[in-house]
C-alpha cells in the first residue's frame, strides 16, 4: 500500500508554495497525499493524521514560528496516542534543527531541497515507523 | 567617465519619449535624472520600539522613505495575547495591537515629510484608523498625512493568504478607505496594487503583471460603483511588482504593465487627467530567488534583479537582505541591501539617461508579447464576469482559478530546476561552498512575544471599558448597513483604545470569516 503523508500549514503564516509543491511532487513520486490546507492548529493537525490514517506528517512554516508550533505538533500526537513521524519544511535556522529533533521532531527540510531528497526523506522516515 | 556628452533622452523624432502616452518608457520626462527612485526599505520586527528604532537606523543610512512590516498575528487581525498568536508575535515584523503601539513605532519621526507604507491588508482599515487618530493625537492633519496602505485584499485569496472575512465584505472596506482617503486625505495612496506576492507564489511575469492590472481595474470599477469619478481616485492608486531573476523580462513586464493600464484607463474606464494614466510602482527584488545554499551569493542576485527595476522605471525600490531565505535580515545585511541601490544609483550612471532601453529590438518585442498575453487573461476574466472585472476578479478567486494558475506554474518551475533544465547556482550546480558555516543570524525571542503581551495587558488596564464596548457596538451597526461609510468609527473605535483583535471581531460577527477550500 502508498505511504500516506498529511501535509498541513501551521499557525497564521499562509505562505503556501512551498507545500504546494511538495504536495505535487510527493503525488507524482507514488506517496498518497492529503492536504490539510492553512491555518491549522497541532490539534487539528493531530487529529486528522488519526483520522486519514497517515504513516508521516509533514508541516510547512515560513514565519519562524517552527520552535513554538513543531514540538505542538509532535505533543498533539502524543496526546492521541500516535507516534507518527514529523517533518519540518520551510525556513529553519541550522542552529534550530538539533532543537527540534530534540523535541521529536523526524526530519527538517529546508529550501533547496530537490524532488529526490523529498521523496527519499518521507519514505526513510515512514519506514522507520516511530521516531 | 570618459566625458562623452549624454543627452537627457535617446529615440527617434517622431518616437514615443518618456512621460509620453501610454508611457511605455516612463511615467516623466526626465525619470531619475530630477528625482532619484525612493530607497524605501520594508522592516520591522519584535515590539514598536524595536522597529521605531531600524526605521531611525535606516532613515540615518540615507533611506528616505518608511515601509512597515507587521508581523503574522496583526496581518490576521488577532492581538499578541490571543492563543492563536503563540509563537508569531514580532517575529515576521513588528506586533501592532493598539494606536498606543502606533505611536511608539513611530515616535520622534515627522509624519509630516516623510511618507509611510504599511503592508497591510485584511486589517487595512482599521490600521489606517489607527495611523490617523495617532498623527492627530499629535496635532497633525490627517490631510498632511502622505503614505501608502497595501490594502489589496484580492492578491491575499489568490497568493498571500492573510485574509479574513469573505471577498464581498472585504472589498467593501476597500471602498471605504478608497472614498474616504479621496474625500479627506489628498496624500494618501489608497491602494498599492500588488503583483509580488502573486511572483512569490510561484506564478510567471506574465501572471504576475495580468493578475495584478486585472486586480487594479476591479477596483476602478468598484469605485466608478461608489460614484466617485476615475479621475478623482486613480492618481492615489499605486502598483507593486516583484523583480526577479529573468532580466529583460522583467524589464519587458514594467514596461508593458505602463502601457496597458494607460490604455485601460482611457479607452475602458474614461479616464483624461495624465496622473491618472501614468502607472507608478514600487518594487521588490524576489525573495523567492533567494538561497540558503552560499547566501552571499544572493548580494549578487539582488542587485542583478534591483537594476532590472531600475531599467524598468521603478519610482521605488526594497532590495532584500541576503540571509533572508534563512532569516529575517539583521541591521549589517539590510545595510549592505540598502548600499547595492546607493552603488547603483551613484556609481554606475544608471540615472543619466532616461529609459536607456527603449528601441532595444528585444526589449520592446518582448513588451509587445507580454501585453498580448496579459490582453488575453483580460479576456478571460471579463467572460468570466459577464462584461465586469469586478465581477470576474471575485468569481475567478471564488472558483480558485488564479490559486490553481498559479500553482501550477510553481510546480512547472521547480520540475525545470529538479531536472536541471534550469540551473540555479548552489542549489543544482555548483555546490563548492555550500557546506560553509551559516552568517550569524537575526534572533527573535520569545523575550518580545512576553514584552508585547504586557503592553497590551498595561492598554487593556488603564483604558474606559465601557467606552470599548459602546463604540464596538456602533461599529457593528454601522457595518450592517453596507451603504455607511467604516473609517469614521473605525477612528472612534481606536481612539477608545479598542484593540486591533476586539475591532476585527465586531466585524467578523457581521461579515463572517472566509474559509480556503484547500487545493493541491
Amino acid at each position: 500500500m502508498a505511504t500516506r503523508v498529511l501535509l498541513a500549514k501551521v499557525g497564521l503564516d499562509g505562505h503556501d508554495r512551498g507545500v504546494k509543491v511538495v504536495a505535487r511532487t510527493l503525488r507524482d513520486a507514488g506517496f498518497e497525499v492529503v492536504y490539510l490546507g492553512l491555518f491549522n492548529s497541532p490539534e487539528g493537525v493531530a487529529a486528522a493524521a488519526r483520522d486519514e490514517d497517515v504513516n508521516v506528517v509533514g508541516v510547512s512554516m515560513l514565519s519562524g514560528a517552527h520552535l513554538t508550533l513543531a514540538p505542538a505538533v509532535v505533543a498533539a500526537l502524543g496526546d492521541l496516542g500516535l507516534d507518527t513521524p514529523v517533518i519540518v519544511g520551510g525556513i529553519v535556522p541550522e542552529a534550530d534543527v538539533d532543537d527540534l529533533a530534540r523535541a521529536g521532531v523526524a526530519a527538517v527540510l529546508t529550501p533547496g531541497a530537490s524532488a529526490e531528497e523529498i521523496a527519499a526523506t518521507v519514505a526513510r522516515v515512514a519506514n522507520h515507523g516511530a521516531r | 567617465m570618459s566625458g562623452v556628452p549624454l543627452e537627457p533622452v535617446y529615440g527617434p523624432d517622431d518616437g514615443e519619449f518618456p512621460g509620453q502616452h501610454p508611457y511605455t518608457r516612463g511615467p516623466y520626462a526626465s525619470m531619475y535624472r530630477t528625482k532619484l527612485w525612493t530607497m524605501r526599505m520594508f522592516a520591522g520586527f519584535g515590539t514598536a520600539d524595536d522597529t521605531n528604532l531600524r526605521f531611525k537606523e535606516l532613515l540615518r543610512a540615507g533611506g528616505d522613505g518608511l515601509s512597515t512590516a507587521f508581523d503574522m498575528p496583526t496581518l490576521m487581525g488577532l492581538d499578541s495575547d490571543d492563543p492563536r498568536a503563540l509563537g508569531e508575535v514580532g517575529r515576521c515584523g513588528v506586533a501592532v495591537d493598539t494606536i498606543a503601539d502606533v505611536a511608539d513605532l513611530y515616535r520622534d519621526i515627522d509624519l509630516g515629510a516623510i511618507t509611510t507604507s504599511m503592508t497591510i491588508n485584511a486589517p487595512a482599515a482599521v490600521i489606517l484608523a489607527m495611523f490617523v487618530a495617532n498623527a492627530e493625537e499629535g496635532g497633525l492633519d490627517r490631510a498632511q498625512l502622505g503614505g501608502t496602505l497595501q490594502n489589496d485584499i484580492l492578491k491575499e485569496y489568490q497568493a498571500q493568504k492573510e485574509f479574513v472575512f469573505p471577498p464581498r465584505p472585504s472589498m467593501r472596506l476597500v471602498r471605504d478607505t478608497i472614498t474616504f482617503c479621496t474625500a479627506e486625505m489628498p496624500r494618501w495612496h489608497t491602494i498599492s496594487i500588488s503583483g509580488y506576492h502573486i511572483r512569490e507564489a510561484g506564478s510567471t511575469a506574465v501572471q504576475e503583471l495580468a493578475f495584478t492590472l486585472a486586480n487594479g481595474f476591479a477596483y476602478v470599477e468598484l469605485a466608478r460603483q461608489a460614484g466617485l469619478s476615475v479621475d478623482a481616485f486613480a492618481p492615489r492608486l499605486s502598483f507593486f511588482f516583484n523583480a526577479h531573476i529573468d532580466f529583460f523580462e522583467e524589464i519587458a513586464k514594467y514596461r508593458a504593465a505602463r502601457r496597458i493600464w494607460a490604455r485601460w484607463l482611457r479607452e475602458r474606464y474614461g479616464a483624461v487627467e495624465a496622473r491618472s494614466l501614468q502607472l507608478r510602482f514600487h518594487t521588490q527584488t524576489a525573495g523567492v530567488s533567494l538561497t540558503a545554499q552560499q547566501p552571499e551569493v544572493n548580494i549578487a542576485r539582488t542587485a542583478i534583479e534591483a537594476v532590472a527595476a531600475v531599467l524598468g522605471g521603478t519610482q521605488s525600490l526594497h532590495t532584500n537582505s541576503y540571509d533572508e531565505a534563512l532569516a529575517l535580515p539583521t541591521e549589517h545585511s539590510a545595510r549592505i541591501a540598502l548600499r547595492t541601490q546607493q552603488v547603483i544609483a551613484h556609481e554606475t550612471g544608471i540615472a543619466n539617461v532616461a529609459d536607456p532601453l527603449g528601441g532595444s529590438w528585444f526589449v520592446e518585442a518582448l513588451t509587445d508579447e507580454i501585453e498580448q498575453r496579459a490582453e488575453a487573461v483580460f479576456a478571460h476574466l471579463d467572460e468570466l464576469g459577464d462584461g465586469s472585472l469586478l465581477e470576474g476578479v471575485i468569481r475567478g478567486v471564488e472558483e480558485g482559478w488564479f490559486q490553481s494558475e498559479i500553482a501550477d506554474a510553481s510546480y512547472d518551475f521547480e520540475k525545470r530546476i529538479n531536472r536541471g533544465r534550469r540551473i540555479t547556482v548552489g542549489v543544482n550546480d555548483f555546490f563548492e561552498g555550500n557546506d560553509a558555516s551559516e552568517p550569524a543570524l537575526l534572533r527573535i525571542t520569545h523575550d518580545d512575544e512576553r514584552r508585547q503581551r504586557e503592553r497590551v495587558a498595561a492598554v487593556r488596564e488603564g483604558r474606559d471599558t465601557s467606552a470599548v464596548t459602546a463604540a464596538l457596538a456602533v461599529l457593528r451597526g454601522e457595518a450592517e448597513r453596507p451603504d455607511v461609510n467604516l473609517l469614521p468609527p473605525l477612528i472612534d473605535a481606536v481612539r477608545t483604545r479598542a484593540t486591533l483583535g476586539e475591532i476585527m471581531a465586531a466585524l467578523a460577527d457581521v461579515f463572517g470569516r472566509y474559509v480556503e477550500v484547500p487545493r493541491i
